[in-house]
């Protein structure tokens, strides 16, 4: 089960990720193309620029998968075919007309249901919002709009983005495309596990204490949190206002890469959005032929010592011990770092993220959004409308110390999740020990810092029981490009991430039958 | 009234009958458990009218026997009140929220204009929507450090944003953003010319703790009664809410009624003459809390304290403040002291007292934390002086230039009392006027004018432009005509015929044959001719009946169809009443 890691097996490697891709259904005309940028994103891209495919047949295709799958998973809130359709139609259109149609020209991507969508419901997995249809795109949204993406449709969180595993959505939980019976995690689990079961090319998704890594390391994707401030805030319905970061969910971290390059940037309506120009994060991404045998001689990393050993899961230890290995052999020295106050970020997270969450929730009263009551005085009509509705001093210390260490290292490594995806129900009856599985992620939420998670193996028995196992690359402030590179280049050479999902070739092959 | 639909399918109807109005797309909410309950609680008005007598006496003296931050430079003493038995003065201090008046709201480009259709300057950022962030107005900026300025504050070059929650229906985000520990302004004073009993008046310096920026609320509109007391319904208009306000606290400096409106009065001027806030009391972009409390002269510690709201003049608040200091004194001096607890009362304009809203149960927990979605707001000292030197003259200044032009107070208090009147005296002036003159002018026949036809002084400088009018003074300084002639063509100037002055009235007045006669020989020839003419009444002047000289001076008067010069007139009359020509 566990991939090769040495170098000779580069071009094998490639052999078999070509098979896997080309396992994909034949009428989603998804061939790779050899020599540029792996991954489905850029792949339907160049076709749709080439005309070798149109949008709407794209989305169309996309569809497809996505309401076969959706019956098992449940990823997603909203899916309006039509408007998805007419926004693949117009992409077509004006591609016709010979117009630079945009660098995600015809590209099916879901969004988050906290991020806001012009006419399309966005809950945030609430019932205290259900029936909102915003009057105006979130500014990442709009963005992917502007590329040319086509929006398919609204996917399942933890109400407001609080919980990690996808079963506090007010209306459905989703599940784990590796495995049904699995969580997806959370918050943005409807994404991860859509971008997993192939029911879109890429996902947006919202990251307050690792709601874009621990899922993406569920489901077996890659996830990007970016820096705070590297993505407007605009539009995104507020968790934590000091600790939200939107951010990509894609099959590659090349497809992630495209995705953070079109939504990042300085933005007028968000105060807190940093100036600084973007970078194209694709431009420094090289294919695995032109790479040389130890691109990552001279990098150090270090593996956060605080986060490995107890707590964390024998497979997920050895996977990233794996890893380690790997990206030893790339070239890269690794070494442990001690992060003292790693543990006291947790604790810190909590007392900011509900005291925030407090404040941001407080519109919700039933009232101006969701299900009214009826009641003949106001008190009581607040009341019929609530109950169906609904220490920064450890903060600078944790964001110093992940700084300090980030001067000394090029990036930081450990887990994103100290498991894999447990089991549906697991947690439900001991929500403490899913906070504390967020101790891997918060620490970065303070810091503000930018990470890549992305699969590095898999943990579990063999015979088709395994889940994968996320590594969380952790870079400097506004690093998004150096980290992406390195990312980029531990997934061109490990070999990870070759078995899809279970629901996804059932669903699959159904249709073959 | 096309009131806001919230969202998609969130507005409907209130559930109870007889709504008025299109309410399928109004947010009807009935508040009927909020409303007030409190009825007016007077004194028996015997009681009150005595102690209110006291009370004035004792805050009054008061106020000038200051405690060390202040001024006091009385001109009339106010040593000299009747010998009351002075036993209680009142400790105030009062919340100013200035509207200031910038073209859009604080943190988004929704216009912040009164008067509006409800609802029609709204978007999805004032209204709180999911999502949507606040973007601080560069404009709130610089009103707000220009009132600082003003108010000798410190300019906070580092300050930053909070919320402050509470839950109230006119609050779309459940919470107001504002600055709790780091306000924009700290320190601070103004000084306030407080008329005493007399004729004169004192000057206090009033000490400001701190004004900082915030956002206002939306507004209620309650239906079926003036007030949430009574009303059936309440709506919502959500036009006012993110419109910039700027607190502004005072020290609890003020002893009277009279001082706190004179304080208020003070503050809407300052804000007026910095062109930050119309200062309009009626339309709300200026209201005062009023924190009350009375204790026993020279003790130090503080009494229990009221606040008092919905005082929409100076003069309203002035008399809020000393009925309560009745109701107070008299509730302690009566042993009810449970009657003065810690609550909010407003002020019933009709019934001319106050009542009680809602008691205070403790320290409200507003659970300030620091707001996320503003960064620091960060000042450069370079831009506070910038902004330092573009200060306009402020009230106090523009007193003390006046009255060094030798105006009396009187005259001084008339005109810095509003920037335009300011200016349109400075230019008069600027024209060549005396002060004086210029004064009288300008306080009387024009002011009196303007208020009558109800002109604005910028519009009454583009009908007489201040030179025209500084032309006429001249002609009756130099005696080209007379004061009487002055006012009979003032009208022709404030249609406009003065042009801009500069000869301009001198030609109006030759051409309408208004120049003063001066010389004597004219003048003597007319005092002849009226003289021969009535030889009857010459006669019995001669014989003792000197009364007759009015009607002498009339007649001249009369023959020279007003144009005579009266001191010339008088000087050749009496000569020739005197003395016959032999």
């Amino acid at each position: 089960m566990n991939p090769p890691h040495t170098l000779q097996s580069y071009t094998e490697m490639r052999v078999l990720r070509t098979t896997n891709i080309r396992a994909k259904p034949a009428d989603m005309r998804l061939s790779l193309v050899c020599g540029s940028l792996h991954g489905p994103l850029h792949a339907a891209r160049d076709q749709v620029a080439r005309r070798g495919t149109s949008a709407t047949e794209l989305t169309t295709a996309y569809l497809r998968q996505l309401h076969s799958a959706e019956t098992q998973l449940q990823c997603f809130l909203a899916v309006d075919d039509e408007y998805a359709l007419r926004q693949a139609a117009l992409i077509d259109s004006r591609l016709a007309q010979g117009e630079d149609v945009g660098p995600l020209a015809g590209v099916p991507i879901a969004v988050k249901d906290n991020l806001c969508t012009q006419g399309l419901q966005t809950t945030a997995g609430s019932r205290g919002l259900h029936g909102f249809v915003p009057t105006y795109d979130a500014t990442a949204v709009a963005r992917l709009r502007a590329a040319g993406a086509v929006v398919l449709g609204k996917t399942n969180m933890d109400e407001f983005g609080m919980g990690s595993s996808c079963e506090n959505s007010g209306y459905q939980p989703t599940f784990n495309p590796w495995d049904t019976k699995h969580v997806p995690g959370g918050s943005s689990g409807g994404s991860a596990a859509a971008v997993a079961a192939k029911q879109c090319i890429a996902a947006l998704g919202s990251d307050t204490g690792g709601s874009i890594r621990q899922p993406a390391s569920f489901c077996g994707v890659v996830g990007v949190k970016p820096t705070y401030g590297r993505v407007s805030r605009n539009g995104l319905v507020a968790y934590a206002s000091s600790l939200d970061c939107v951010g990509p969910i894609a099959q590659s971290v090349a497809d992630a890469a495209a995705v953070l390059t079109v939504i990042a940037g300085s933005d007028l309506a968000d105060a807190t959005c940093s100036q600084k120009p973007v970078e194209d994060y694709t431009a420094g991404l090289l294919p695995l032929d032109n790479l040389s045998s130890k691109p990552l001689a001279f990098k150090r990393l270090a593996l956060i010592q605080e986060a490995c050993g107890e707590g964390v899961d024998a497979g997920v230890t050895a996977a990233l011990a794996g890893a380690v290995r790997h990206l030893q052999e790339l070239g890269a020295e690794v070494e442990q770092v001690s992060l003292p106050s790693f543990a006291a970020g947790l604790p810190a997270y909590y007392v900011i993220a509900l005291s925030e969450a407090s404040s941001n929730l407080s519109r919700y009263d039933g009232v101006r959004f969701g299900q009214r009551g009826a009641a003949n005085e106001l008190k009581n009509m607040y009341a019929s409308s609530r109950h169906s509705g609904l220490g920064s001093e450890v903060r600078t210390l944790v964001r110093r110390e992940m700084n300090m260490a980030l001067g000394r290292f090029d990036a930081l490594l450990c887990p994103a999740a100290p498991t894999t995806a447990y089991r549906v129900g697991e947690k439900l009856c001991d929500p403490l020990s899913m906070y504390k599985g967020d101790l891997m992620t918060v620490n970065l939420n303070l810091a503000g810092l930018p990470a890549v998670c992305l699969p590095c193996g898999f943990s579990g028995q063999a015979a088709g029981n395994a889940l994968p196992v996320g590594m969380q690359l952790i870079g400097r402030a506004f690093g998004e490009a150096d980290l992406l590179k390195l990312a980029h280049i531990y997934e061109q050479t490990s070999g990870v991430v070759t078995i899809l999902p279970s629901v996804f070739i059932e669903s699959a092959s159904a249709k073959h039958d | 009234m096309t009131y806001y639909s919230m969202g998609m399918q969130v507005v409907r109807c209130c559930s109870r009958a007889g709504v008025p109005g299109p309410c399928t797309r109004q947010w009807a909410v009935q508040l009927r458990s909020l409303a007030a309950t409190g009825a007016c609680r007077r004194a028996s008005s015997g009681t009150c009218t005595a102690a209110l007598r006291n009370v004035a006496a004792a805050a009054s003296a008061a106020g000038v026997a200051t405690d060390g931050a202040s001024i006091s430079s009385s001109s009339s003493s106010t040593s000299t009140q009747p010998a009351a038995k002075v036993d209680y003065e009142a400790v105030i201090g009062i919340e100013t929220h200035v509207q200031l008046s910038t073209k859009t709201k604080a943190f988004c480009s929704c216009a912040s204009e009164f008067g509006a259709e409800p609802n029609s300057n709204i978007c999805p950022v004032c209204l709180g929507h999911p999502g949507t962030l606040p973007v601080l107005n560069a404009d709130v900026v610089r009103k707000g450090v220009l009132a600082g300025l003003a108010l000798d504050a410190t300019i906070c070059l580092s300050s930053k944003f909070d919320r402050k929650q509470y839950f109230y229906p006119d609050l779309p985000k459940g919470y107001q953003i504002s600055q709790y520990d780091v306000p924009l302004c700290e320190g601070g004073w103004v000084e306030v010319v407080v008329p005493d009993s007399g004729a004169g008046t004192s000057v206090r310096r009033i000490g400001i703790t701190r004004a900082h920026l915030e956002e206002d609320a939306g507004k209620l509109v309650h239906g079926g009664a003036a007030s949430l007391s009574g009303s059936d319904y309440s709506l919502v208009d959500f036009n006012r809410a993110g419109v910039p306000l700027l607190e502004i606290v005072s020290e609890p400096d003020l002893r009277t009624g009279a001082e706190a409106a004179a304080y208020g009065a003070e503050m809407r001027r300052i804000m007026r003459f910095l062109g930050v806030s119309d200062g309009n009391m009626a339309e709300g972009s200026m209201r005062c809390d009023v924190n009350i409390s009375v204790r026993p002269r020279g003790r130090a510690a503080f009494g229990t304290k009221v606040e008092i709201k919905n005082m929409n003049s100076f003069n309203a608040m002035q008399r809020a403040i000393e009925f309560e200091i009745v109701r107070q004194v008299d509730a302690l001096e009566g042993g009810r002291e449970g009657e003065v607890v810690q609550e909010t009362r407003l002020w019933d304009e009709g019934r001319q007292c106050t009542y009680s809203m809602r008691k205070k149960e403790g320290l409200a927990d507003y659970r300030y934390f620091p707001e996320p979605d503003l960064p620091e707001l960060t000042l450069t000292e370079a831009y506070v002086q910038e902004l330092r030197a573009s200060m306009p003259e402020l009230p106090r200044q523009l007193r003390e230039r006046l009255l060094g032009l030798g105006l009396s107070q009187y005259d001084v208090l008339v005109l810095s009392d509003d920037a335009e009147v300011a200016a349109y005296f400075d230019a008069v002036l600027a024209a060549g006027a005396p002060a004086k003159p210029a004064a009288n002018w300008v306080m009387g026949d024009v002011m009196a004018h303007c208020k009558e036809v109800r002109l604005g002084w910028e519009q009454l400088a583009a009908r007489m432009a201040p030179a025209a009018l500084a032309e006429m003074i001249s002609l009756i300084e130099d005696g080209t005509i007379s004061g009487k002639i002055g006012k009979d063509v003032l009208p022709a100037l404030l249609a406009g015929e003065g042009g801009a002055g500069g000869g301009s009235v001198r030609a109006l007045v030759e051409a309408r044959g208004l120049v003063q006669i001066s010389d004597p020989a004219a003048l003597a020839a007319i005092v002849d001719g009226v003289l021969a003419a009535n030889s009857k009444q010459l006669q019995a002047y001669r014989e003792g009946k000197t009364k007759l000289q009015g009607f002498f001076v009339g007649a001249v008067m009369k023959e020279s169809k007003g144009r005579a010069n009266p001191k010339e007139l008088n000087r050749i009359l009496m000569q020739r009443l005197a003395a016959p020509p032999s």
